[in-house]
């Protein structure tokens, strides 16, 4: 193997400003939490890349391991761990979230 | 685990806690969690959060529990909120 999986998932994480690890994709989420963090982002109309992690069962589960988090999905905006669903509802929902996925060197 | 069990790990791990649980799809893997706890002062969203799955440990697998939805509200954050 050329490449680890977390230094797979590092590399992802560090060349997408908004990387979601998912269930499915955004047209087909095969989870209800990864369908509701898509749709907040869907509506801050930012664009995002996603990993369906069922389509790679290396990083469904190094990915956990990596974030210290063992839910899928998880949120990296700017390279840094941000939460889950909950947390990416919540933020979204008290307004912290629209500044960091705007306001940002690569934005 | 049930919700009593979730309910007793999550209050015995944090200290001060109270934690309300609820099966809502009635098949024993999919929780609602909200915890009230002074300890999650001063503390960001995940920090909160993984204070709780640290609390279930490996039972947050996918196996056990399936989806685990979670509220994490300090004591004040409870008085506005309820």
């Amino acid at each position: 193997m050329a490449e680890s999986t977390d230094e797979r998932i590092r590399t992802t994480i560090e060349s997408n400003k908004i990387l979601i690890f998912m269930k499915g994709t955004p047209s087909f989420p095969m989870c209800g939490f990864s369908a509701a963090t898509i749709e907040v982002f869907n509506e801050l109309r930012v664009p995002y890349q996603t990993v369906d992690v069922l389509k790679d069962p290396e990083v469904r589960d190094g990915i956990k391991r990596f974030s210290n988090w063992p839910t899928i999905p998880q949120v990296y905006i700017d390279g840094k761990f941000v939460g889950g669903c909950d947390i990416i509802r919540e933020m979204h929902a008290n307004g912290e979230l629209g500044p960091l996925v705007k306001d940002s060197p690569q934005a | 685990m049930g919700p009593i069990e979730i309910q007793r790990r999550i209050e015995e791990h944090i200290t001060g806690a109270s934690a309300e649980v609820r099966d809502y799809t009635g098949t024993g893997d999919h929780f609602e969690v909200r915890v009230v706890a002074a300890a999650f002062e001063g503390k960001p969203l995940v920090e909160r959060h993984k204070m709780i799955y640290a609390a279930l440990g490996a039972a947050v697998d996918g196996r056990n529990i399936h989806a685990l939805a979670l509220k994490t509200l300090t004591p004040a954050q409870a008085g506005k909120d309820a």
